[in-house]
């Protein structure tokens, strides 16, 4: 007779599956009580009536190549409609040789965007200057032409997410330097420059951006001199780049209010001038602070782009409209609707994600 | 180094007093200098900008002044809460617009409300599924253009609805059509004032009790109904009165009649779609307001009130929702401010608003763009500017008093 002894631990037995486990996730999160069961097996069977037709019409039954509305056959979406003016909803009516351009300016765009947001790349500032200075301008020469060989592009031909794009960045971008300018205005101690300031902040915010874009295009030709003609895509530019200055200058005094007051004083024993401390020691750190509060009102910035249809302007939203009220294209409404929302949400949410990361990184505290 | 007086002269005495700065090292010097070169530019850029606009506003033979407001529109709008004809005159057309806008406003607020606070609430739902249903709502609206949804709903969605003839009805009372929604409209007679004011003063009388039963409450600690009685009081009193006046009201019931409906109301479909859209993208905003608010709540508080006896219903009720409140309601106005501002966007799909018909219609045509636009502004800033003072008022009555 011999007993038997273990030499080594046993390996210990996995959990019981009513603490672990997907069944036991589905009873505590779907089946947790009675009610709960019922609500979930309702919803369930809603869900599935609700998207079982909509992925049969949307991706089953539909149609995704073709020249025309008649290669729209089996019943389902017609996607053709897309494929056949993805070239205007993209660059509007961007003459078709030079469409290379705007392809360019997007990869220089989506290439130094990725150079700042990845951590991992290094020459951070020679990437920051190139994106504020020099970017503009080489997308500035390439898109509109008439240097360097390239031939003139007037902007009434840009349209689709090309003039959507250049909207929203040339707003924000421009927008920026002006924005700090009012926010530092509002803190400062002079009482007639914070009051002017103050004015213009809760002026541009208190209207609605369409009425800025009503004045902008009707009020501000009359408010130059004779003579001077302004296109339609600058007076669209010049109030959008009002308005988005208020908003950004609460963003930016926000993370002026959240420098703690040790960094002025210590700026100013320091023996720096009002606009050295600003530039070397606090705003730097604000405006890292606020990051992500310029991320979303950029987000809000790149909704607005849609606006400036009320006004004239072919933006993506507009050539998908003008798209469906031709008469070889009507009654595609839902899918131009639709395809603009994706594009619409693919940039919003992704930048909204990123928004989030920065905020989360951004968080040093537990 | 540069001065050789330093080492030649002996120190002198160290005298209390600082010597005084030269005039460009005074800070309050300069600071007023600065304004006041500050204010001459933005004067002379003001200046330049009002001679440009006159020299151009002359020369296009427009002239300068709010006489239009007194000419007649004449043009007709669709949708109007004042007695309106084609006859009145820009000053009414400004009124019917501003009205129309705040309809929308007004009704947004409420449906966006209600819609928001079921998502946010459903967005904390112990289901998976019910909480990620919310989720994907929220995440997917709020990354629309509201515009491209204002026209969607328009465009898109309402043409597929049947002809007045084939409309979907309910009841035979309510008839959902292409045109819009007819439902009956009410007949007021002249008693029918005085179930008015039986219920501005059930409001009174409710407004009473509440403040009696809070005092009673604070001096014995003994319980009061509050909200039943307030229910009742002010359902019940203003039905007594209906009846007792013998029932002063009756209903204008739609009747369709060739390829229209005769009789009735019909809620025009620009309203839908723009309550729609605005109401739903609203309340996704609000939806995640709701859930950040509830959520700031810190834990210890339910369960400090679990511990002392409450039960869920009254924690929620009494513990968590009011400190909840604290954090949503400056948020949830300023949402509210920004619907309105986005009534708006009614532009696009032609609802009679105060930037279609006033900055729109009757700018194009009396060319008086300084004079509408200005108006229209104002407005604005003037709802805004309100909002905001209620918001002050409200945040300093609620914040928290810490000892």
């Amino acid at each position: 007779m011999q007993a038997f002894i273990t030499r080594e631990t046993l390996p210990s037995l996995p959990p019981p599956n009513t603490i672990k486990g997907p069944m036991a996730w589905m009873r505590q999160n779907l089946f947790s009580s009675v009610g709960n069961t019922i609500v979930t097996v309702v919803i369930v069977l809603a869900i599935l009536s609700a998207l079982i037709p909509f992925i049969n019409w949307a991706f089953i039954k539909a149609d995704w190549i073709g020249t025309s509305r008649e290669d729209c056959t089996s019943g389902g979406a017609c996607w053709v409609f897309v494929y056949v003016h993805l070239k205007l909803f993209m660059v509007g009516l961007y003459p078709e040789s030079e469409v290379w351009r705007t392809l360019l300016v997007g990869a220089i765009l989506v290439v130094t965007l990725a150079g700042l947001m990845i951590k991992a790349v290094p020459f951070k500032k020679y990437i920051q200057i190139f994106a504020i200075i020099v970017f503009p301008v080489i997308a500035f020469i390439l898109l509109s032409g008439d240097s360097f060989g390239l031939p003139h592009v007037e902007t009434n031909f840009w349209g689709g997410l090309l003039l959507t794009l250049v909207i929203a960045i040339v707003g924000i971008v421009a927008a920026f330097p002006l924005g700090i300018l009012l926010a530092l205005g509002r803190r400062s101690s002079m009482p007639i420059v914070k009051a002017i300031c103050v004015v213009f902040i809760e002026v541009w915010r208190g209207v609605p951006l369409i009425t800025v874009l009503f004045m902008s295009s009707v009020m501000l030709p009359l408010f130059l001199p004779e003579g001077m003609e302004i296109n339609k895509l600058l007076r669209a530019l010049v109030g959008i780049t009002l308005f988005q200055s208020a908003y950004l200058a609460e963003v930016v005094r926000s993370g002026l209010q959240a420098i703690p007051k040790g960094q002025y004083e210590a700026a100013n024993a320091l023996g720096l001038t009002y606009w050295q401390g600003m530039y070397k020691v606090i705003l730097p750190q604000a405006l890292k602070i606020v990051i992500p509060g310029i991320v979303n009102s950029f987000i809000s910035l790149f909704k607005d782009t849609s606006l400036v249809l009320i006004i004239g302007l072919f933006d993506l939203l507009a050539t998908i409209q003008g798209a469906f009220a031709s008469p070889k294209w009507l009654g595609y409404a839902i899918e131009g609707y639709l395809f603009a929302a994706l594009v619409y949400w693919i940039f919003c949410f992704s930048m909204s994600r990123y928004s989030q990361h920065v905020e989360r990184s951004l968080k040093t505290t537990h | 180094m540069a001065d050789p007086n330093l080492s030649a002269t002996p120190p002198q005495t160290l005298s209390t007093v600082p010597s005084k700065p030269s005039f460009w090292n005074d800070p309050q010097k300069r600071a007023l200098v600065f304004q006041i070169l500050l204010v001459i530019g933005i004067g002379l850029l003001l200046w330049f900008i009002f001679s440009n606009t006159l020299h151009n506003l002359d020369k296009r033979g427009i002239k300068t002044g709010f006489d239009f407001l007194d000419r007649p529109a004449g043009f007709g709008i669709t949708q109007t809460l004042i007695p309106y004809t084609e006859a009145s005159t820009f000053g009414r057309t400004f009124l019917v617009g501003l009205l129309n806008t705040l309809l929308v406003a007004g009704l947004g607020i409420i449906f966006a409300t209600m819609l928001g606070f079921s998502v946010g609430v459903a967005r904390l739902s112990k289901n998976w599924l019910i909480s990620r249903i919310a989720l994907v709502f929220i995440e997917t609206i709020r990354n629309i253009p509201p515009l491209l949804q204002i026209l969607f709903w328009y465009r898109a969605i309402l043409p597929l609805l049947p002809g007045p003839k084939d409309s979907i009805s309910l009841a035979e009372l309510f008839y959902l059509h292409k045109r819009g929604l007819t439902l009956p409209s009410p007949l007021f007679e002249p008693a029918f004032i005085w179930t008015f004011w039986a219920f501005i003063a059930a409001l009174v009388l409710a407004f009473i009790i509440g403040r009696w039963a809070k005092a009673r409450r604070e001096k014995t600690g003994e319980q009061f109904p509050v909200l039943w009685t307030a229910v009742g009081v002010i359902i019940g009193v203003p039905l007594i009165t209906f009846f007792l006046t013998g029932s002063p009201l009756n209903w204008d019931v739609p009747a369709l009649s060739g390829f229209n409906f005769r009789g009735g109301l019909t809620v025009i479909p620009e309203l839908t779609a723009l309550l729609l859209a605005l109401s739903i993208y609203t309340a996704a905003f609000i939806a995640e307001i709701v859930r950040s608010g509830i959520q700031s709540v810190s834990k210890g508080q339910s369960e400090a009130a679990a511990s002392l006896g409450l039960r869920p219903n009254r924690t929620l009720q009494l513990v968590v929702i009011p400190q909840a409140m604290r954090v949503i309601i400056p948020q949830l106005t300023s949402q509210y401010l920004n619907l309105t501002k986005n009534t708006s966007l009614g532009v696009a799909i032609g609802y009679p608003d105060l930037v279609n018909v006033f900055a729109g219609t009757t700018l194009n045509q009396t060319g008086q763009a300084v004079e509408i636009i200005f108006m229209t502004m104002l407005v604005y800033l003037a709802i805004s500017l309100t909002i905001s003072m209620f918001m002050n008022w409200y945040n300093k009555r609620m914040a928290l008093v810490e000892r």
